[in-house]
């Protein structure tokens, strides 16, 4: 059995096989800097190969739906009304109005005051309503004004919670703290009169920098309890890249193949067109495997994208290249 | 008066004499082509004396704009590949000489030789361009290299660009003069900010708007129409600029000492000003390039 | 591993090339007649016959030194670097005008995948031709060295050049470019299953205005490569191939005062460590050995991995394996095209039987391999020990042979342990330990923590028994000066 830096393998089922590693602050950083390093060239390589896939006819239209049930239907910003919510969880349930053959959306993702608009609107459509929380875009506050803020969401009746690591806690090297606010904002999370919340966390990858970074923070996250993990707040740039999704993708197939758990991946901010959209599928394919390639373990975080969609969707459909007008703005 | 006109029709046409329309020169600052902000322009002749058109004046704050876009410029420029550098170049030549009869009749313009001879200034600025753009990935190899450190360490010296440099183009040679002081500047790396002839700028505009359309990234190359003596001082003082060619002072010992004390001030590498322009048709050899690169060694153990 | 998210055929379109029924030889800058008995070229894809090449016999490779002498006496020798130069540049822009038409023809003739001809050979071969053109003028800053009169190196005269199968365009480049940028003129031969590139390379001289005799292009097989190396008036010889054939080229022009370079074959130990960048390591080791159907003379086709991570490691290079596309070369996604030959795969296939019957563990990925055609899957042999001869013999296929090491000290001495020594790979986060390797290995290149990374700045070639000289790079002009 092999002692080294590399992935132990386990028994199926159970996270706890890495009980010892979260014991302590010292075992848990020693564990994930004794994860292999990246090398960015080589990685970037990769992800650049894969984006050269070609994926043409019954392929392209598939892999658009598909993309199509794993967009995160995003509106985060500080002018955001009701109305505007209200306006986006239309169009998240009918994304093309010209076209019933459509499929709706995963979810729609706003901030937790509004969570209750959206939920008013998307009613039993099943298209979820995700929350951001913890001083998203930040984190910088208090833990329990992030856990009031987690709360909260979840009593508005969130289906998944995105929440934001504290960047700098990670950076200065306080692993264990970083590890501590996940694991309490899982508890957060919890329902007593129905399913608990999802988790997802974000890592703000542009801010972390290394894809050195980017896998012990994947590992941390996971053995921390995360039911997704996801790259960027869309607020900072460079948010998802596809080398940084990659790397991401190595960790959830990894984690699974050592504890036998399932974890999704959602990358967010910067993928506006279709083209990019399939680039990334192909990587979950090719990467993770075709397990992935279900809108319940991986989503886009997106907001123009969906247009992009839609008109490449059309032009599938009628042979001719559409334009914005015959999509609705929203 | 010859039967035909200048446009080729005969004279007497019907149509009349048509009246062309005559180009403004602007500055190249940044990709664009701006005027002066000083609102200042000068006069320019050909050298018959005959008014060609109104030359923008660089002022110090064109300067200053200029120093800002190539040093915005840097970054991505040194960061590219050599061999891309060496296609740009070798692009700019392209473009260069597709444009041969505008090129030739500025310079038959501005220094007022015979078509002939313009024609072979031409010829040797496109191929000074080309023999500089095949140097892109070349002076790395000739100019670095391994060093035998007594030790178990691996040691590589390898020459990087300086950063901004600033070229007083020479006052005589208007184009192959203007190339040659351009070229070995950009093509390892550097961005430059050129002050043209005085008297002579129109080549070095049309030289400019070849560069704007030879995928040349904004900024890299910033050509200022105006008085070395004026803007040189102030390229000369500037912190932001890394090192000064003074060529186009040749021949002013006392304002190429002034300007070279004043670039004392950041330690800028300086290009003296030689007593009068050299023969530019000879070969330049190393020194152009190298008096802008900076030597970086770097040392490694070598070890289990 | 089924496919949910199939891709569906991608396939570039072959409309933009004009194979012609019959080629004849360019000789002194026209299309000639050969006098040898003709030959067909066949697409190894699908084993359809695209066109009949004429053979050049010993009266043709006459009229062709004939031809590059007298370009050579007449025009090149005497034109001053910087105008050679720009014939190179020109050259050099047309193949990348002509890129994707160079790139599928290669493809249909050499049998690897679009994806690697568009991408790689094509405008690699480009970019050494914008290389070698800028030295035409700078040969006394080359660190040569000046003549005993002071005078700047000169060129040699005539050189015969002979290129292999696997990187037919790419491997003229690295011929004549360098050659021509020296101010020597040309012979080259073709391989016989792979003309198709250089002679529309041919016609890229003329649309140039290459003078004629310049570069001349003689097709054959080996009759036609013999009487070239051995022509007297050929005053070098660039030869690119199998070891066996360089030691006879060797042989043959001992006692006259031609100057040889040869870049033969390999038997690369791609080096992996225990604290290797682990799933950049696993890409390395299957570019190394699957890229170019492992037609590569510098290819990774030994495995060295720190026995520590052995397991792990071979779990998921299978796994890695599992997504490697094989099938149709024209298709944008195939990873993995066809072997070159009918004669080559045998090679193969007889290797493979005697690495089973050596005892080693063979194992590929399943693979829907099409009916026609020359095909093989990735292949790995495990429990390989240096006494198997999957362990010495260069295979140039897509098989690994998978062997592990204890120590640094003990990855040297095997991956050294060869008569070979073209290159070798190294995968390890630990700087000091990367040069300590490469300082130690055998091998004319060393990559590390990359593999199969080519550019025309960097010398390539080996020591020992892969050959001597240098292609690429400041290096790569001393073969052809004096």
């Amino acid at each position: 059995m092999s002692s080294t830096s590399t992935v132990p393998a386990a028994p199926s089922g159970d996270a706890g096989v890495y009980a010892d590693v979260t014991r302590s602050e010292s075992a848990l950083r020693r564990f994930l800097h004794g994860l292999p390093g990246v090398d960015q060239v080589g990685a970037e390589a990769r992800a650049a190969a894969l984006g050269t896939r070609s994926i043409k006819t019954t392929a392209k239209e598939h892999a658009l739906d598909l993309a199509v049930r794993m967009v995160d239907l995003t509106t985060l910003e500080g002018q955001d009304t009701p109305g505007k919510v209200r306006a986006l969880a239309s169009k998240a349930m009918r994304p093309d109005p010209a076209d019933p053959s459509c499929p709706q959306v995963a979810a729609v993702c706003v901030y937790p005051d509004l969570v209750a608009t959206a939920k008013q609107t998307l009613g039993s459509s099943g298209v979820h309503v995700a929350s951001v929380a913890t001083s998203f875009p930040s984190g910088r506050a208090a833990l329990e004004v992030k856990l009031a803020d987690t709360r909260a969401a979840v009593a508005a009746g969130a289906d998944e919670v995105d929440m934001v690591i504290d960047r700098g806690a990670f950076l200065a090297g306080h692993v264990q703290q970083v590890f501590d606010e996940i694991v309490a904002t899982k508890q957060a999370c919890a329902r007593t009169d129905g399913p608990d919340a999802h988790l997802k966390v974000i890592f703000e990858t542009g801010e972390l920098q290394t894809y050195d970074n980017v896998r012990r923070v994947s590992w941390l996250a996971m053995l921390a309890g995360a039911d997704f993990i996801k790259t960027s707040t869309g607020k900072v740039q460079p948010a998802a890249t596809l080398p940084v999704t990659l790397v991401m993708l190595e960790a959830v197939r990894d984690f699974r193949e050592a504890t036998g758990r399932m974890i999704g991946v959602k990358p967010a901010g910067g993928i506006r067109t279709a083209k990019d959209a399939i680039k990334y599928l192909v990587m979950v394919n090719e990467v993770a495997g075709p397990d992935w390639l279900d809108p319940e373990w991986f989503r886009f975080g997106a907001s123009t994208l969906l247009n992009d969609l839609l008109m490449q969707r059309t032009k599938m459909r009628t042979g001719r290249y559409s334009g914005p007008d015959y999509f609705t703005l929203d | 008066m010859s039967a035909i006109n200048k446009h080729g029709r005969k004279r007497g046409d019907a149509r009349g004499e048509r009246i062309d329309v005559r180009k403004t020169y602007k500055l190249y600052i940044g990709g664009a082509f701006p005027r002066s902000e000083s609102g200042h322009s000068y006069a320019v002749a050909d050298r018959t004396g005959t008014f060609v058109a109104n030359a923008a004046l660089a002022s110090r704050k064109d300067a200053r704009d200029a120093v800002l876009a190539a040093r915005k410029a840097f970054g991505g420029w040194s960061g590219r590949t050599a061999y891309n550098r060496g296609q740009v170049l070798y692009r700019i030549a392209e473009v260069m000489e597709d444009r041969r009869p505008q090129f030739v009749q500025a310079v038959v313009q501005s220094e007022g030789v015979s078509v002939d001879a313009a024609e072979g200034v031409v010829d040797e600025a496109v191929d000074r361009l080309v023999w500089y753009a095949g140097w892109a990935d070349k002076v790395a190899q000739v100019v670095g290299g391994a060093n035998p450190v007594a030790g178990p360490f691996f040691n590589l010296s390898s020459p990087e660009p300086t950063g901004v440099v600033a070229v007083l183009a020479p006052q005589e040679s208007s184009l192959l003069g203007l190339v040659s002081a351009v070229a070995p500047v950009v093509v390892t790396g550097n961005t430059a900010v050129v002050v043209s002839s005085y008297e002579r700028p129109l080549p070095a505009v049309t030289f400019a708007e070849v560069l704007a359309t030879s995928d040349v990234p904004a900024g890299v190359v910033n050509i200022l129409t105006g008085s070395a003596a004026t803007i040189g001082p102030w390229l000369a003082a500037h912190m932001d600029v890394n090192a000064i060619d003074l060529v186009g002072v040749a021949g002013d010992a006392a304002l190429a000492t002034d300007l070279e004390v004043a670039a004392a001030d950041n330690l800028k590498r300086v290009r003296r000003a030689p007593a009068t322009e050299p023969d530019w048709s000879a070969d330049p050899g190393l020194e152009p390039m190298t008096a802008f690169l900076e030597v970086k060694t770097v040392w490694h153990p070598i070890g289990v | 591993m089924p496919d949910i998210f199939e891709y569906a055929p991608a396939p570039e379109s072959r409309g933009i090339v004009d194979i012609k029924p019959s080629y004849g030889l360019f000789i002194g800058g026209d299309f000639v007649e050969g006098h040898g008995t003709s030959f067909k070229t066949v697409n190894p894809a699908t084993e359809e016959v695209l066109a009949e090449v004429a053979e050049a016999d010993a009266a043709d490779v006459d009229a062709a030194v004939a031809a590059a002498r007298a370009a050579y006496d007449s025009v090149w020798s005497r034109m001053p670097g910087r105008e050679r130069a720009k014939y190179l540049f020109r050259i050099a822009r047309i193949l990348q005008e002509r890129g994707r038409e160079l790139a599928v023809l290669e493809s249909i003739d050499n049998g690897k995948p679009i994806k690697e001809s568009r991408d790689v050979d094509v405008p690699t071969a480009a970019a050494h031709f914008f290389y070698y053109a800028g030295w035409a003028d700078k040969l006394e800053h080359a660190g040569l060295g000046r003549r005993q009169d002071g005078s700047v190196p000169r060129p040699l005269g005539v050189a015969g050049q002979v290129i292999p199968w696997n990187f037919p365009l790419l491997m003229l480049a690295w011929k004549i470019a360098p050659a021509l940028a020296c101010g020597n003129t040309v012979v080259l031969k073709p391989a016989e299953t792979t003309p198709l590139t250089a002679l529309l390379f041919a016609e890229i001289c003329q649309q140039a205005d290459l003078p004629p005799g310049v570069v001349n292009i003689v097709t054959g097989a080996g009759a036609t490569g013999q009487a070239l190396v051995a022509h007297p008036d050929v005053d070098k010889v660039a030869f690119t191939g199998s070891t066996e054939v360089g030691k006879a080229i060797a042989r043959a022009v001992a006692g006259t005062s031609k100057k040889v370079t040869l870049e033969l074959g390999g038997k690369a130990a791609n080096i992996v460590f225990d604290d290797a960048p682990i799933d950049q390591a696993v890409e390395g080791v299957v570019n190394g050995i699957f890229f170019n159907q492992g037609h590569v003379c510098c290819a990774g086709s030994r495995l060295l991995v720190q026995e520590s991570v052995a397991e792990e490691f071979l779990a998921r290079l299978k796994r890695r394996m599992g997504t490697l596309r094989v099938g149709d070369p024209l298709d944008k996604n195939t990873d993995i095209g066809a072997i070159n030959s009918a004669e080559q795969l045998a090679k193969i296939r007889e290797l493979s039987a005697i690495g089973e019957a050596e005892g080693a563990g063979r194992w590929s990925p399943a693979c829907d391999l099409p009916a026609t055609g020359y095909w093989f899957p990735p292949t790995i042999f495990t429990g390989v020990s240096q006494a198997h001869r999957i362990a010495r013999e260069e295979i140039f296929g897509p098989v690994l042979s998978v062997l592990t090491f204890r120590t640094p000290a003990e990855a040297v001495e095997k991956a050294n342990n060869t008569p070979f020594g073209l290159s070798a790979g190294v995968w390890t986060e630990k700087g000091s330990r990367i040069l300590f390797m490469a300082d130690r290995l055998r091998a004319g290149v060393v990559w590390a923590n990359t593999f199969n990374k080519f550019d025309p700045a960097s010398p390539f070639g080996g020591y020992q028994e892969s050959g001597y000289g240098r292609e690429g790079g400041r290096h790569g002009l001393e073969g052809y000066l004096r």
